[in-house]
């Protein structure tokens, strides 16, 4: 039994995922390559939502990841704190936006 | 502007000594992993022993005394070195380079070279002997003092090819790693250069600017941090550069004691390790590069000068002896700290190995 549930050890061995599974785990690693080439957003600008998104999966692995990988990329501080804030604006507003449904709800039940 | 701050040698600190650099360098990681020596994985690529295609470029670190302490050096420059390179010692790099053709580029580092009291005789030399000066100046001595106002002019006048360090678009980040006030400096001088036709569009005064990362990661593609840098400069100070050169920070001397002491050594040597690349291996600077130190000792790079790695025994070791055929046929001196140069794309004085 691990002591932890995330061990910053384990990010490296994310490759290890194809052993059970190689031909899954290849055409995944491909897939996600091919994602993260510079195209018509560039490699930074990518870099950057990957940030934003690991935020709002709340994976510690990924976070490590995309903070070194925007730093390698150019980002600034600014930048990646925005992303997080993008990230949390959309995960707030979700919460949110369900209030509507609430409100419906509410109006469907009272007098 | 960091003046205040010491050298590890001014502080007496254990890693200014290149022995226990490279004893650090050579031992297992704290979780007992020992990396594959470098000179294994060149073998594995059939690129060991290592050998020069032919020396072009001379490097001349003109002494270790600097206006700047920044926290990665591998020199471990700052205002209280002393050592620095004599009229004398020069005139030796003249006379070598006068019996050597081939060599078209001489590269000045430090330090800080205009510090050097000989530094504008040097360069007047060098010019009239029709080769291409390179000065690696870190712009802000440009500012430091009244005398070297004039160092601009002066770099146009003779075509000298500047190359400077400018870590990153923002202060934050300069400052973090060359010092308070660093990055106000350098966006000054960078505009004094531009004013003077420096790094302007079409100009043949090539003004070239140096990234390495601030901090324990790596640097990413050069050709898209370029083009970042270009805007962020051009829109925020109106400044002008020809080419980004994206150099990884070695893990040796200050940056070596920056990782050590933030506990980011092992990971970083493992990110080295894990990043070889045979192909910039194949292209590394040494290879086209002989290093002269401040007292006329000669090296494979500006790295094993640090290191106090001289070129392999039986070749000319000192300039005064400098002979070119005979350098050509050298076996270059490797080590651990060699994984920086051949990690990703590759890096070099020149940015990165792999075009």
């Amino acid at each position: 039994m691990e002591k932890t549930y995330y061990n910053p050890a384990d990010l490296s061995k994310f490759g290890n995922i194809s052993e059970l599974q190689p031909e899954m785990g290849r055409k995944f690693f491909d897939y996600y390559g091919e994602v993260f080439k510079e195209g018509a957003l560039t490699a930074r600008e990518k870099a950057l939502i990957a940030l934003a998104v690991s935020h709002a999966v709340q994976c510690p692995y990924c976070i490590d990841a995309y903070s070194t990988d925007c730093l390698e990329k150019g980002a600034d501080e600014n930048q990646m704190m925005e992303a997080v804030h993008v990230a949390a604006a959309i995960k707030g507003g979700a919460a949110l936006v369900h209030g509507v449904q609430m409100m419906n709800k509410i109006k469907e039940l009272t007098m | 502007m960091g003046s205040t701050v010491k050298s590890l040698k001014g502080q007496q600190h254990e890693l200014a000594n290149s022995s226990f650099q490279l004893t650090v360098l050579q031992a297992p990681t704290q979780h007992g992993t020992q990396f594959p020596a470098f000179a294994r994985r060149l073998q594995e690529h059939d690129l060991f022993p290592l050998k020069p295609t032919g020396t072009t470029i001379l490097q001349v670190n003109m002494g270790k005394m600097c206006n700047q302490t920044c926290k990665h050096c591998h020199v471990d420059a700052g205002p209280d070195r002393k050592e620095i390179m004599t009229r004398d010692t020069m005139q030796l790099c003249l006379d070598a380079l006068q019996h050597s053709p081939d060599i078209t580029t001489v590269d000045l580092t430090g330090g800080a070279p205009e510090m050097n009291p000989d530094f504008r005789w040097f360069v007047e030399e060098l010019s009239r002997l029709g080769r291409q000066v390179i000065v690696r100046c870190n712009l802000t001595i440009i500012l430091a003092n009244k005398k070297y106002h004039d160092l601009p002019a002066f770099f146009r006048q003779h075509g000298v090819h500047v190359v400077s360090s400018l870590p990153y678009f923002q202060a934050s980040r300069t400052d973090a790693q060359r010092g308070d006030g660093v990055f106000e400096k350098s966006i000054k001088a960078l505009q004094l250069l531009n004013a003077e036709g420096y790094g302007l569009e079409g100009s043949h005064l090539q003004l070239d600017l140096v990234y390495n990362p601030s901090g324990a990661f790596l640097p990413s593609a050069q050709a898209s941090l370029e083009a970042e840098f270009k805007r962020r400069l051009r829109s925020g100070y109106n400044i002008s550069f020809h080419n980004l050169f994206c150099i990884t920070n070695l893990p040796i001397s200050r940056f070596l004691d920056y990782l050590v002491q933030s506990g980011n050594y092992d990971a970083y040597m493992e990110k080295l390790v894990n990043a070889f690349n045979p192909v910039a291996a194949a292209g590394v600077m040494c290879r086209n590069t002989v290093s002269v130190g401040w007292d006329g000792s000669l090296y494979d790079c500006d790295f094993n000068q640090m290191l106090e790695l001289e070129v392999a025994l039986g070749s000319p070791r000192h300039i005064r002896d400098f002979d070119a055929a005979a350098l050509d046929a050298r076996s270059i001196v490797l080590n651990q700290h060699c994984y920086g140069c051949t990690a990703g794309a590759g890096s070099s004085c020149g940015g990165e190995t792999v075009k």
